[in-house]
């Protein structure tokens, strides 16, 4: 979706400016957002994938509008409302079984055996594709050309996953690209973005 | 907005928040010990002093140094820093030419066993959006400038791969052992904002 979340190279929003001394949480309610975000995570009606989508898929004024936490709690209701987890029953891990399964997760790599499109040092381009629907593939990489500096190996598909359709499992990458290729200026720096096989066509 | 209306929108947030919780623990679909056990694991427990152990023993113990640019995410595990939002790891080491950081454009990724939970800059638009396009003026932004001939390497963590930047280490602290060492990586160093 090229909506609000896709913040790389945007311009006006000012300087980075940090807060001294922070806390980790701002308000009671951020905690609490925080922590039934997380709990009702683990119940597996839905998938990380899932609630990011659900956090980016609104109207941009909105997204800027939101602080953090309070973008938590509008992906978390949409969620509860699509997967009708309150008509549900389903028993709510305890204490020490939260703690296991925070210490236990497994992420997104997936054990099984899929070719790859690409070797490290090729040359590719990453597509010019806009989907409307969930999607890792940054709007200021698409069209460009970079060099594959690292397989990470076979992960979860999230443009798939975010929907329901599956993980169709492939190979993600560390693509390298120079800040003239993507800007347009001539300086010592490179960046490097996460990209999977299904984002990339050869350069 | 004036500060009246950020604070009732406030309110709003906090009571839309409180009613979800109470309706999902009427349901049974959340145990309050569990929230409370969330909460006190990443207040508490979990942050920058993890990561800050880690870069310490990198820069004392070769062998784990090399285990760490090998396989971070077993390097680190040793440590029992595991689990949520930091199952695979990177380590990316600064060197006199190199320096790098950490940024997600597309939401707030960031590695939770190591660093804890992000700090509001590291999520905001200010940041996100200018980490790829201009790492010095961000550097700036922390009092950094760096040399011209010292590559930024920005790393925008748009999969499930969570990265770690190891900082150089400080010249005067030859004969420091590691928990000594530990005390003076921060935070910042790790995400790539500070040299």
């Amino acid at each position: 979706m090229n909506g609000a979340q896709d913040l790389g190279g945007t311009h006006g929003f000012g300087p980075v400016v940090a807060e001294p001394d922070e806390p980790v949480f701002h308000a009671e309610w951020e905690r609490r957002a925080f922590a039934i975000t997380v709990a009702t995570g683990f119940l597996g009606r839905w998938n990380i994938d899932m609630s990011r989508w659900c956090r980016e898929n609104r109207d941009p004024r909105d997204y800027l509008a939101s602080s953090y936490y309070e973008l938590w709690l509008k992906g978390l209701e949409t969620l509860i409302e699509d997967t009708r987890l309150l008509e549900q029953q389903v028993e709510a891990p305890g204490p020490a079984q939260i703690r296991a399964l925070l210490a236990a997760s497994k992420g997104a790599k997936v054990d099984v055996a899929v070719s790859a499109s690409f070797r490290v040092s090729d040359r590719v381009r990453v597509k010019n594709a806009h989907p409307r629907t969930h999607t890792r593939m940054p709007r200021y990489c698409r069209g460009k050309c970079g060099v594959i500096a690292t397989d990470h190996g076979v992960y979860v598909f999230p443009d798939t996953h975010a929907l329901g359709l599956g993980a169709k499992p492939q190979h993600c990458y560390s693509v390298c690209f120079s800040a003239e290729e993507l800007w347009g200026e001539k300086r010592n720096d490179r960046i490097h973005i996460d990209l999977w096989d299904d984002y990339l066509e050869k350069a | 907005m004036s500060h009246d209306h950020q604070h009732d929108a406030q309110d709003a947030i906090a009571f839309r928040v409180k009613a979800l919780e109470r309706l999902l623990v009427e349901k049974g679909l959340v145990d309050p010990a569990a929230l409370d056990e969330l909460i006190e694991t990443y207040e508490k427990r979990v942050g920058p002093r993890n990561g800050a152990r880690v870069v310490a023993k990198a820069w004392t113990d070769p062998t784990f140094r090399d285990w760490l640019r090998r396989d971070a995410s077993a390097a680190i595990a040793s440590f029992g820093y595991t689990g949520r939002q930091g199952e695979h790891l990177v380590a990316l080491e600064n060197t006199p030419k190199v320096h790098n950081m950490v940024v997600c454009t597309l939401c707030s990724c960031y590695p939770w066993p190591v660093l804890g939970l992000p700090p509001v800059w590291y999520k905001s638009a200010p940041y996100r959006s200018r980490a790829v396009a201009d790492p010095r003026g961000v550097l700036k932004d922390f009092g950094v400038e760096l040399p011209g001939d010292v590559e930024v390497r920005v790393w925008d963590s748009t999969a499930e791969i969570r990265y770690l930047v190891i900082p150089e280490r400080p010249s005067g602290t030859d004969g420091w052992n590691a928990e000594r060492l530990a005390g003076i990586v921060t935070r910042d160093q790790m995400i790539g904002v500070a040299r």
